[in-house]
């Protein structure tokens, strides 16, 4: 009972890793960006919620809407922020890293200005609320949920970078983009696009972290290292090492968390990821390219 | 086309330069330890009809859900006190700071409302972990600190006034009353910090002592949101009661992940001692209606003094503003220095010291007697339980104020401690 107890905790954990970690494996993964302000646009996502409560009353009508319009909202913030900062920085992902965490702490700042410092708290639908019992197992509603989002969103993702034209300009970019750029692909265009859907993407997982915890200017900076570390480890350029890796770390975390307490769970997942790491420097899978970057 | 290159060059020298600030504040701490015996008192700006007076709060990261009012607090007992001519014929000014959730911070601004502000005292501190950061500056400069929040004991500097509960006012009453309703065995989670270990040592000590049970122990670090695995513990062990030592943002995730695995008030209560009202609402009332809290004032405590508090503070930030014990420890501190100065005739710290035994205040909570030994001051302990609307109503209390015995000396099972 508490192995099947704890393999859904695992389960669902890693949902919640693959959420905030599936927008990074693009934009990190496949554009080489490091963004520190990930997490803000997490937070973005998370206020969107809070907002659509103020406007339509019913909490699971503006759950499902939240999620549609938190991707159009964070999205368009990543957007911004690819055009006015980013565009300037690719091939230079320290700068990136450097701008981005900069551009974290006015967003914290600007939500703390907007929505004021104390925590939001949303009202989660009557049907999230409940838990489904199968004999001694029992699955929190608002866990399954957050379980069907991430897969959806793993579903939607691997849908438009295989089966449609975006999608293979994407890889071709990432694949070799001088190129893909000879070859005619407007890779400015091709960049902004992703940077949408990775930002858009976050902003989906602020949705589903409102479930979960609390809605404050510095949530995101709680959820931005397990996002890296996640697609660190899972391998750049491709999702699936990212999915494999976000599954793994949540039951790994999820057993050692109950069998040793949280501090010595946290320990062992870090060796545990060191270790991987020696083993294969470039992640659980990795991209061959041909280009020199 | 030298921009990039010049900015590359500026980004090093940058750091450089913090590096040399920060070395600098590093070694000016550590010198402190041997010259505080000759280091003067802290000169405090008395010169013309003001004074100021510093507020040192969180008001960014994690801790500012609770800081920010504890600011708000204590700047409606400065407007109070100012209207009605201020302190020694001195209108006081305050001086805010934001302690960031960031301990060395708290340090670094404590010591800058010190000796750039020359500020006659310092009110704020949440976490004890800001606190123990925060003590060294107070005692080498021989500057007044005023914290207002319950901590865990076994602590008493002689530049700091702790206006809030001492484990004796707080946690051990909640411990006597869990243990008065046939609760015996108890499940520990706590925020990884000073404050929940040190507190969970003494719960540990007390449970020995009373014929109760540990059966669980964890601890989640500040702002950390995963608590499913906990929950699944707690739910396996089946405690008759949960002790909760969580803080911040991390209260809010442990509470509607415990309600969603099915545990509630009625099979598994919790009782809290970092939950008042104005935390109730951000996690939301749904989610704690019918859980314990241990303090020593509500918004709902009767009495003149409180009605006056509530309606001041709601006057001046609105009308749905709760207020809590916090809130109020902090609105007293100020009164409580303020009659202080007043019983000394001097801003003078070290007289001001001298004048704090047996100060009384007729504060919201009742009221309260200044301890000039240990600094803390008497308190009725009063356990609550949270209603479906987020007001915490009073189920039980200590009738008369408890004496601070922040190093537990009068029990005997607490012998080990200290």
């Amino acid at each position: 009972m508490i192995i099947a107890n704890q393999l859904f905790t695992g389960i669902s954990f890693g949902a919640v890793l693959l959420l905030i970690a599936l927008g990074l494996a693009l934009t990190f993964g496949q554009m080489n960006v490091i963004n520190m302000a990930h997490g803000e646009l997490i937070m973005a996502g998370a206020y969107t919620v809070y907002m659509l409560q103020q406007v339509i009353t019913s909490a699971g009508v503006s759950l499902l809407v939240a999620v549609p319009v938190a991707f159009v909202v964070s999205g368009l913030i990543g957007v911004a922020l690819e055009i006015l900062l980013l565009r300037r920085l690719y091939g230079r992902p320290l700068d990136t890293l450097l701008v981005t965490w900069g551009v974290s702490l006015v967003l914290q700042q600007a939500a703390r200005d907007i929505f004021g410092a104390p925590n939001k708290q949303t009202t989660a639908p009557s049907w999230l609320a409940g838990a489904v019992e199968l004999g001694d197992l029992t699955l929190p509603a608002s866990r399954l949920f957050i379980l069907a989002l991430a897969l959806g969103a793993v579903a939607s993702l691997s849908l438009l970078l295989r089966r449609t034209s975006l999608g293979r300009r994407i890889r071709a970019v990432v694949g070799n983009r001088a190129l893909a750029e000879t070859s005619g692909i407007p890779t400015g265009r091709v960049d902004r696009v992703t940077f949408f859907v990775g930002s858009g993407l976050a902003g989906v997982a602020g949705v589903a972290l409102t479930l979960l915890g609390a809605i404050g200017p510095s949530m995101g900076t709680s959820y931005i290292i397990d996002a890296f570390l996640v697609v660190v480890v899972g391998g750049l350029g491709q999702l699936k090492g990212s999915v494999i890796m976000a599954f793994a770390l949540g039951m790994l975390n999820a057993f050692s968390e109950y069998q040793y307490g949280p501090s010595v769970a946290k320990v062992i997942v870090f060796v545990a990821i060191v270790a991987f790491i020696q083993w294969r420097p470039q992640g659980l899978f990795s991209v061959r390219t041909r280009s020199l970057a | 086309m030298f921009t990039p290159s010049r900015r590359h060059a500026l980004l090093p020298a940058t750091l450089l330069a913090a590096a040399v600030v920060l070395a600098g504040c590093g070694s000016k701490v550590s010198s402190s330890g041997t010259s505080a015996a000759s280091a003067p008192a802290a000169s405090i700006d008395t010169a013309g009809d003001t004074v100021k007076v510093g507020l040192l709060n969180s008001l960014s990261g994690t801790m500012a859900i609770s800081e920010v009012t504890v600011k708000n607090s204590l700047l409606l007992a400065v407007d109070e006190i100012n209207a009605s001519g201020g302190v020694l014929g001195k209108k006081l000014t305050p001086v805010s700071e934001d302690g960031a959730s960031d301990w060395p911070t708290f340090a670094e601004k404590a010591g800058k409302l010190i000796s750039v502000d020359k500020v006659a005292a310092v009110f704020g501190g949440w976490t004890s972990a800001s606190r123990k950061q925060m003590l060294p500056v107070f005692e080498k400069n021989k500057a007044l600190l005023f914290y207002p929040v319950q901590y865990e004991g076994l602590e008493a500097s002689p530049y700091i006034f702790y206006s809030g509960a001492t484990t004796n006012q707080q946690i051990i009453p909640g411990l006597d009353y869990l243990k008065s309703q046939g609760k015996k065995t108890l499940y520990l989670v706590g925020s990884d910090y000073v404050f929940p270990r040190t507190a969970n040592k003494e719960i540990k000590a007390y449970a020995a002592a009373n014929g109760m049970t540990i059966v669980g122990e964890d601890y989640k670090p500040l702002g950390n949101t995963e608590f499913s695995a906990i929950v699944d513990k707690v739910k396996a062990a089946k405690p008759d009661a949960v002790f909760n030592t969580l803080n911040g943002d991390s209260n809010v995730a442990f509470w509607k992940q415990y309600k969603s695995v099915g545990l509630t008030a009625d099979t598994t209560p919790v009782i809290s001692v970092s939950i008042a009202e104005e935390e109730a609402k951000a996690i939301g009332p749904q989610y704690l209606a019918g859980q314990l809290t241990a303090w020593n004032y509500y918004m709902t405590t009767p009495g003149a003094a409180n009605e006056k508090f509530v309606k001041a503070y709601q006057a001046k930030y609105g009308a749905d503003k709760p207020t809590s014990d916090p809130m109020e420890a902090a609105y007293v501190s100020m009164y409580l220095w303020k009659a202080m100065v007043e019983k000394a005739g001097s801003f003078d710290v070290e007289k001001v010291k001298a004048a704090a035994e047996g100060i009384t205040f007729d504060a919201p909570e009742g009221t309260v007697t200044v301890d000039g030994t240990n600094h803390h001051i008497s308190k009725t302990a009063r356990i609550g339980k949270i209603g479906t609307d987020g007001t915490i109503t009073e189920v039980w209390n200590s009738g008369q104020p408890i004496k601070p015995d922040p190093f537990l000396k009068t029990y005997p099972w607490a012998a080990s401690l200290s």
